[in-house]
């Protein structure tokens, strides 16, 4: 499912003595099928776009399109079910949103509260919450008696059940020990490609940006600057500078050896795993030469 | 040996002790820290971290072994002695502020603790001083950045004169930006003060930074040293659900793709140094 954000602006509290701006002009299109990451400073108006991608925020100016809906300024957009359906937002902290007796009844909640039958419910938390690696004895359990990452995890598991088709994730690890936050990230890029998902990432983590994302976006000071693949985004270290982002640290690394060495490698590394691909490639090739 | 600051002795703590079929959260925990030393408490989401913590503090009791503190053993008699001497610095920047103001904030422990005015006054600029926050005296508190936040908690726990600073995941939640913020002010402050810290984070970036760091899995310590001797445990960590730094999880990666390094590295320097060399010599 497409989402095209066309000259968006917003200001929250508008005709207030509050009113604040927090996004000018932005225009941003999500393709169907991509994995868009969406990075900037804090500060720079990614929440605040995020919000739109469900119509939870309407654009004061400009429109947006989220499938065959079309949200707009000054007009007033009535019946979002479909919508906010479609499009599931992980948000922070999602685990602080969990509210029901058990695991299985809090994941049904979303589901059944859009009409599918119980069973058919209880069938898909069953299979999300293995899904997530999760035993299946917490179903039974209150929500609040898990440790935090089994709670976060049945907090994604309450947005997957929607089966959304566009998965919005709103820095979906912080606070997650590094293995934790590999098997999620991990299995929202097997879902994405599974589920044929349109994935879209808020994350201030440019080493996620570079190894997961097709498409980048990068807001700055409440407008969308630029957007373009990885390896084109991440290689302009100057224009990340420019807009307060470090390159993610396999390229800062790549660099270093660069200058020392003095040499440029073939490619711009955006994982762990490239970066070395591409170094022992140039040390051998450096002795073939001689 | 009243250079020992804190130390547990054989502590075991369970949260529901009449269900046998949990777990205790901490078991059989022995260690001690010493005045002065900066101590990194790693481990996974669920190894007993948080409640080891809560031990230190005295929001809860050990059901067997001892707590001791400031050469205090941890008791209802010498909880509050134990506590005014200890700071403690939580995870969300936005659940511990209480002033309207960043001034008004750090002053309010010193506020409960009837310290003078003029007194109040002077230790407030002097811990926002120590945090670099000192140009934020009437600012709003909500309207800081994580960091700064973070920094200017860390400004009301000094403000008390800890002789000891405890963080637990204080650097969690942040941006990267944020979290570098608040681990350089941690490393000012101790060069400048000697102030022992210990931090509680699966950060192992800045675990790296402290002088003995403690891994916990599963409620016990797995292991303990220095940053060097932990890192060199390599695939331990990784089995603990932890991580090694970025430079040394290159080198391992580097070596599997054929690159024969010969060190481990704890910085990127020394990893591109060694990568130099290799290659000037080719």
């Amino acid at each position: 499912m497409d989402i095209l954000l066309k000259e968006v602006g917003y200001s929250y509290a508008k005709d207030t003595p509050f009113e604040k701006r927090a996004l000018t002009n932005v225009s941003l299109h999500i393709p169907s099928g991509s994995y868009t990451a969406i990075i900037g400073h804090t500060g720079s108006g990614k929440s605040t776009v995020l919000q739109h991608l469900n119509a939870l925020l309407k654009p004061t100016e400009g429109s947006v399109v989220i499938g065959e809906r079309k949200i707009e300024a000054g007009v007033k957009a009535k019946n979002l079910r479909d919508v906010r359906r479609q499009v599931g937002i992980v948000f922070q902290f999602p685990e602080q949103q969990l509210f029901d007796e058990t695991v299985l009844k809090d994941i049904m909640f979303g589901p059944m509260n859009y009409g599918v039958p119980e069973e058919e419910a209880s069938r898909r938390a069953h299979e999300l919450v293995e899904q997530l690696g999760l035993p299946s004895e917490v179903l039974a359990k209150s929500p609040f008696d898990l440790s935090g990452g089994q709670m976060r995890r049945v907090a994604i598991a309450g947005v997957l059940a929607m089966e959304p088709d566009v998965l919005v994730l709103d820095e979906p690890t912080a606070g997650l020990d590094p293995r934790g936050r590999r098997e999620i990230m991990d299995l929202f890029h097997q879902l994405h490609i599974q589920k044929g998902l349109t994935t879209v990432l808020v994350t201030h983590s440019m080493e996620d940006a570079a190894r997961y994302a097709d498409t980048v976006a990068i807001m700055h000071d409440g407008r969308c600057v630029v957007t373009g693949d990885p390896a084109e985004i991440f290689s302009n270290e100057e224009q990340l500078r420019d807009y307060r982002l470090e390159p993610p640290r396999t390229i800062r690394l790549q660099r270093k050896f660069e200058e020392k060495a003095g040499i440029t490698l073939d490619a711009i590394s955006l994982t762990e795993e490239a970066l070395a691909k591409n170094i022992a490639l140039a040390l051998s090739e450096g002795r073939d030469s001689e | 040996m009243n250079s020992i600051i804190l130390s547990f002795e054989n502590v075991t703590f369970t949260y529901t002790q009449e269900d046998a079929s949990v777990k205790p959260a901490v078991q059989d925990l022995s260690f001690s820290i010493q005045d002065g030393e900066w101590i990194a408490l790693v481990g996974h989401n669920g190894s007993g971290k948080s409640t080891i913590a809560k031990l230190m503090n005295g929001l809860l009791f050990p059901q067997t072994g001892k707590v001791s503190a400031m050469g205090q053993l941890m008791a209802e008699e010498s909880l509050w002695d134990i506590r005014s001497q200890m700071g403690m610095v939580f995870q969300n920047p936005d659940n511990q502020f209480v002033g309207a103001t960043v001034q008004d904030d750090v002053a309010f422990a010193l506020e409960n603790n009837g310290v003078p005015h003029e007194e109040m006054v002077l230790r407030v600029k002097e811990s926002l001083h120590q945090v670099k926050m000192e140009a934020y005296l009437d600012h709003e508190p909500h309207h800081l950045s994580g960091g700064q936040k973070q920094r200017v908690a860390i400004a009301g726990a000094l403000a008390l004169r800890p002789r000891l600073l405890i963080l637990d995941e204080a650097t969690s939640m942040l941006d990267p930006q944020g979290r570098m913020e608040v681990i350089e002010t941690i490393r000012e402050l101790r060069e400048a003060t000697g102030l022992t810290v210990i931090s509680i984070t699966h950060d192992l970036e800045e675990a790296a930074l402290a002088d003995r760091i403690l891994v916990m899995n599963a409620g016990q310590k797995q292991l303990e040293g220095t940053p060097d001797e932990v890192f060199l445990s390599g695939n331990e960590l990784t089995t603990l659900g932890l991580d090694l730094p970025f430079s040394m999880r290159m080198t391992h990666l580097l070596q599997e793709a054929g690159v024969q390094l010969q060190g481990e590295h704890m910085t990127e320097d020394e990893l591109v140094d060694e990568l130099w060399t290799f290659y000037s010599r080719k």
